[in-house]
């Protein structure tokens, strides 16, 4: 899908009247400084993470490895990545589950309303974190469900649910039916076609959704702040504290080592997409 | 004419092969209906089948998600403190018509109800509730509940309560007692609003230091408006690059929008406070090219939460408008430019009209993201640059008033439903994607 | 990408996983809440490690800033997950009054008479002597500030000021910057008009204000230069001087308070929650706090234990004591609400 055109040698096109020239390097320059606020805050974090101070500034007093030993301890954030990881794998698996089974339906088409039941589904990306928060910790106190895991997994599993719904749409979007119809001819019935053709060509859009769910899950403070007790403490509560109250060098060690894991899903994803456009026959 | 062989129609339907009509001459119209009857049958089958797969799901999220929502809504207007708690006064109060102090059976009842209830320490939630409508009036309460006398009922209950504080005597208070003694009340909706109710059932704005809700929402969607039109200026020329730039532009920048896109929430914001803080490397930065003398605030004001959320919902202005732009073919511009167009005119008037849906896609997502933001402006605002999703959280945490905390909720969803709603039709938007 | 039983198998794995995480949710920890930083460090070592290895409870930590909100919501939605809270007095008085603490079973805690006036109350056992008071890191003040007065003099002593966020203290604190002596201000604080001044005299200072919720931000501002001076738990402050940071506290106007321990009402946890308060009520555990960080005990026994060197920074010290202010519970405990809500509105606008 490349644009014919977007080649470019590095420069203004030539015989360009000298203010265009101009406006061509101020709009590079200006792109860059916002790559530069895109990037730099995220950048300026690690080096502290491994300061001898406990001061968040510039310049370091020394090279120290104390603040990772810090988050190695396990109270409080070996807990809270343990809760993080027993709510993240829930949700996961109940919003991968759910939305790749209502992905299929949608795509399925000729059902009635059928926009107002997808916008439905997709309604938690849309309404503010906070009155969902509010809504469910009302009603989770009512059936038992508040300071739980199940309770949390749930509330997660709402939020992440659309993500998954709208990834594996957009696999099954210019998905071969032929395949399909070309498997039933030969015989084989509908849990074999789904095992055979079916979820091999949208795994790609299954796992990305699922990275999707986790990623939401895992960085998820909101819903956690209202439905969460001291025992389900999960990571992105535990940093909520501490930024509101004081921030240390073990926080920023805590967010360097979430950067790290935002590298790797960002690179999944990527990988993740690029296999699911091949299968589809896309080239990207 | 010889007969015409019989003809089968065998249709696949997920694997199972059935013979939906043998279709045999001189009983076409016969066949037709059957044919036309099958066919609603798959038909019927495969939309039975769709909701089955949609069906978990549905219900999960009606469950989990629309009931918490409905049931919160009906918490703006319930109202159940005193008619609960106070229940024989709630009946004494209905026959006084509101002209001077209500006479002994009123005080009697109030002084069982408030025994009562201050034993069995259920008296805070009327107490609250009351207080919403005469700031004092809880106070007032509980010093009473405290002096009242336990046992043995006194002579006179008005005079006891009079002796205790002179101010039983004012109707406002009975007034409130009576207003409040409704099992629903429209209270909290109009004090979202800056209204209030009248004892006669009129409307009328509220005291001047109450009235602080209307300027709430106003703050809330000047502030989505501000991120939003920043987040064009810088998303714009950025998504431009992406797509005009050359592949290998195209691969940096993709990185500089993605990372921040996956990085957590926390991270971004904890980042910033190390930036911006007063010995942050930003005020060292500016002292260091002598820009300023002495560091000056960039945090827990107005300046750190726009950073912020700018910096978080950038990638959401980016992601459509990058996908609008990528379907723009180059040549029309170049068309444009042959014909004598410069490029400023040729980007106005040909490149610019085909990316309006993405603009519009991406202000949209990012004007509702940010109206609803709780996380960042907590974290690096100051009290006054909260916007409605803070107090929200405020009243249900801090102050309890689980009504106001409702009531705010419900006009914020109507505010993003509807914006939604409009603003999808007006720009045609299709399903929402994720790059 | 997945083959057929490696995918089940897996899928099989995290759901029997997360039912048997779910299945964890039923029983928990005794939780016991206080006040973060490095106080509840000081207890941590003083009192949770200890208990902890006497007892073979395990305990869980939370922290809080305060007030009666988190504690009044776990009761009214039933969802109790503290146990054991570190409250203010007046919190103390009216969370008794409104329900939300179990009583304090006094038979098993020992004799009220052993402790402190107002430490040993139907809810609440007291557990430190504290107080509020001014202080300043000495590197980026010019000169001493002696009092509130000065803290209000942005002409002398320029720079940020740190309070902490609420009412309570601070209206106090503002009549005593404004002129009124410490044993009259809450005479002037019960009229309306003595309200009104607290009130006007903070908008003075609101354009230099930063507000503090967590005990350990005063320190950690004072450090980073973010405040120049603010008004701070006093435990801290010493805390952060040994530690090397050139903090000083100016005593005069200090507003000193009890806190006592109580436990939330239908707490599951009710027997180890009493058991913690008793161990954590001992005079020779109590003892082992001023050591570790200066708050007073209020067992009267473990007030001889306190080693001398320790006693000058006690808020109860003779020298710290003058112009000093007790902060009065009668006073807060009715009005605390109404003008926390006007300060919060305040403080928005």
């Amino acid at each position: 899908m490349r644009n014919p055109g977007t080649m470019r040698i590095p420069g203004p096109p030539p015989h360009t009247p000298p203010v265009y020239r101009l406006w061509w390097y101020a709009m590079r320059l200006f792109v860059a400084l916002v790559c530069i606020f895109l990037l730099a805050p995220i950048l300026a974090i690690v080096p502290i993470s491994f300061s001898s101070g406990s001061f968040l500034t510039y310049p370091l007093p020394g090279f120290s490895l104390q603040w990772y030993a810090e988050v190695f301890e396990p109270r409080p954030w070996m807990f809270a990545l343990k809760n993080s990881l027993i709510v993240g794998s829930g949700a996961t698996v109940l919003a991968t589950t759910l939305g790749t089974l209502a992905a299929l339906g949608l795509a399925k088409g000729n059902l009635p309303g059928r926009s107002a039941v997808n916008a439905f589904l997709i309604s938690p990306m849309i309404v503010p974190l906070v009155i969902t928060a509010v809504g469910v910790y009302f009603f989770f106190a009512r059936i038992g469900l508040n300071a739980s895991y199940p309770g949390l997994i749930l509330g997660h599993t709402a939020l992440a649910v659309p993500f998954v719904v709208i990834t594996v749409t957009a696999t099954l979007e210019g998905f071969d039916t032929n395949l399909i119809r070309a498997g039933q001819s030969l015989g084989a019935g509908p849990l074999r076609v789904f095992r055979r053709i079916t979820l091999p060509l949208i795994a790609p859009g299954v796992a990305s959704g699922a990275i999707f769910a986790f990623a939401i899950s895992f960085d998820e403070v909101v819903v956690t702040v209202f439905l969460a007790g001291p025992a389900q403490r999960t990571l992105p509560r535990q940093m909520f504290d501490g930024i509101r109250e004081n921030i240390s060098p073990a926080i920023l060690a805590v967010a360097t080592l979430l950067v790290l894991v935002a590298l790797a899903l960002m690179v999944t994803i990527g990988l993740l997409k690029r296999r699911s456009d091949r299968l589809r026959g896309l080239h990207g | 004419m010889p007969p015409l062989p019989a003809l089968r129609l065998r249709v696949y339907v997920m694997g199972r092969a059935m013979t939906v009509a043998v279709v045999q001459p001189g009983g076409l119209a016969e066949e037709s209906r059957a044919l036309k009857r099958a066919l609603k049958r798959v038909e019927r089958r495969r939309r039975l089948r769709a909701i089955g797969l949609i069906g978990p799901l549905f219900l999960f999220l009606a469950v989990v998600f629309a009931l918490p929502i409905v049931l919160m809504l009906h918490r703006a207007v319930d109202n159940p403190e005193v008619v609960t708690h106070l229940p024989r006064t709630t009946e004494a109060i209905q026959g006084w018509e509101g002209d001077g102090t209500p006479g002994e059976p009123a005080f009697a009842a109030l002084g069982q109800d408030l025994n009562e209830a201050f034993y069995a320490r259920r008296l805070a939630e009327p107490a609250r509730r009351l207080n919403y409508e005469i700031t004092g009036f809880r106070s007032m309460i509980m010093a009473t509940s405290r002096k009242l006398p336990r046992g043995e009922a006194p002579e006179s209950w008005k005079r006891t309560f009079l002796d205790i504080d002179p101010a039983w005597s004012e109707p406002r208070y009975w007034q409130a007692i009576k207003d409040t003694a409704q099992p629903y009340t429209l209270h909290y909706l109009l004090a979202a609003l800056d209204l209030r109710m009248t004892s006669d059932g009129g409307v009328v704005a509220a005291p001047k230091e109450q009235a602080i809700y209307r300027g709430l929402f106003g703050r809330t969607l000047w502030m989505a408006f501000v991120i939003t039109a920043a987040s064009l200026l810088m998303g714009y020329p950025l998504a431009y690059l992406m797509v005009n730039g050359g592949k290998a532009t195209r691969g940096v920048l993709l990185i500089f929008v993605l990372l921040p896109f996956w990085t957590s929430l926390l991270v971004r914001t904890s980042a910033w406070v190390v930036l911006l803080q007063q010995e942050g490397l930003v005020n060292q930065a500016l002292q260091w090219i002598g820009a300023i003398d002495d560091p000056v605030q960039l945090i827990y004001n107005r300046f750190g939460v726009y950073v912020g959320m700018v910096h978080i919902l950038l990638p959401f202005m980016v992601m459509p408008i990058y996908a609008v732009m990528r379907g723009v073919p180059a040549s029309h511009v170049q068309a444009a430019a042959s014909l004598g167009a410069t490029p400023f005119t040729a980007f106005r008037r040909v490149y610019l009209p085909q990316t309006v849906s993405g603009v519009g896609a991406g202000c949209l997502l990012v004007f509702i993201l940010s109206v609803g933001f709780y996380i960042t402006p907590a974290l690096l605002g100051s009290p006054r640059d909260q916007m409605v999703s803070y107090f929200i959280a405020y009243y249900t945490n801090q102050t309890l008033n689980w009504g106001m905390a409702s009531a705010l909720g419900v006009i914020l969803l109507a505010a993003i439903l509807l914006l939604y709603a409009v603003f999808s039709r007006m720009l045609g938007l299709g399903r929402p994607r994720l790059a | 990408m997945f083959d057929q039983i490696g995918w089940r198998a897996a899928v099989a794995a995290l759901a029997v996983s997360a039912l048997g995480f779910a299945g964890q949710a039923t029983a928990r920890d005794l939780t016991v809440v206080s006040w973060g930083g490095s106080y509840q460090d000081a207890q941590r070592e003083v009192y949770f490690e200890p208990f902890k290895e006497a007892t073979g409870t395990s305990l869980l930590e939370d922290s809080y800033n305060g007030g009666l909100a988190k504690i009044r919501s776990m009761v009214q939605t039933g969802t109790v997950t503290w146990d054991v809270v570190q409250v203010e007095a007046p919190e103390l008085i009216r969370g008794c009054q409104q329900g939300l603490f179990e009583f304090i079973p006094w038979d098993k805690m020992g004799d009220r008479g052993n402790f402190i006036d107002g430490a040993a109350t139907d809810c609440g056992v007291g557990t430190i002597v504290w107080a509020v008071a001014l202080a300043y890191n000495t590197e980026n003040v010019d000169g001493t500030p002696a009092g509130w007065a000065d803290f209000w003099d942005v002409e002398k002593f320029p720079g940020k000021r740190g309070l902490r966020k609420g009412a309570k203290f601070n209206l106090e604190i503002a009549l005593m910057a404004d002129g009124v002596p410490a044993d009259r201000v809450y005479e002037v604080l019960a009229t309306d008009e003595g309200v009104d001044r607290a009130f006007n005299k903070l908008d003075e200072l609101k354009p230099h204000m930063q507000w503090w919720e967590a005990g350990a931000q005063p320190p950690e501002w004072l450090a980073s230069g973010d405040v120049v001076m603010s008004s701070a738990y006093n435990g801290r402050i010493t805390a952060a001087q040994k530690e090397g940071q050139p903090f000083k506290i100016a005593w005069d106007g200090q507003v000193y308070a009890i806190d006592s321990w109580v436990i939330v009402r239908g707490s599951p946890k009710m027997d180890e929650a009493v058991e913690f308060i008793r161990y954590a009520s001992q005079p020779e555990n109590q003892a082992g706090l001023p050591k570790a960080i200066p708050y007073g005990p209020t067992h009267v026994a473990a007030i001889e234990e306190v080693p001398e060197d320790v006693r000058p920074d006690l808020p109860t010290a003779p020298q710290n004591l003058e112009n000093a202010l007790r902060n009065d519970t009668e006073f807060w405990i009715d009005r605390e609400e109404s003008l926390d809500e006007r300060f919060n509105s305040w403080i928005a606008q």
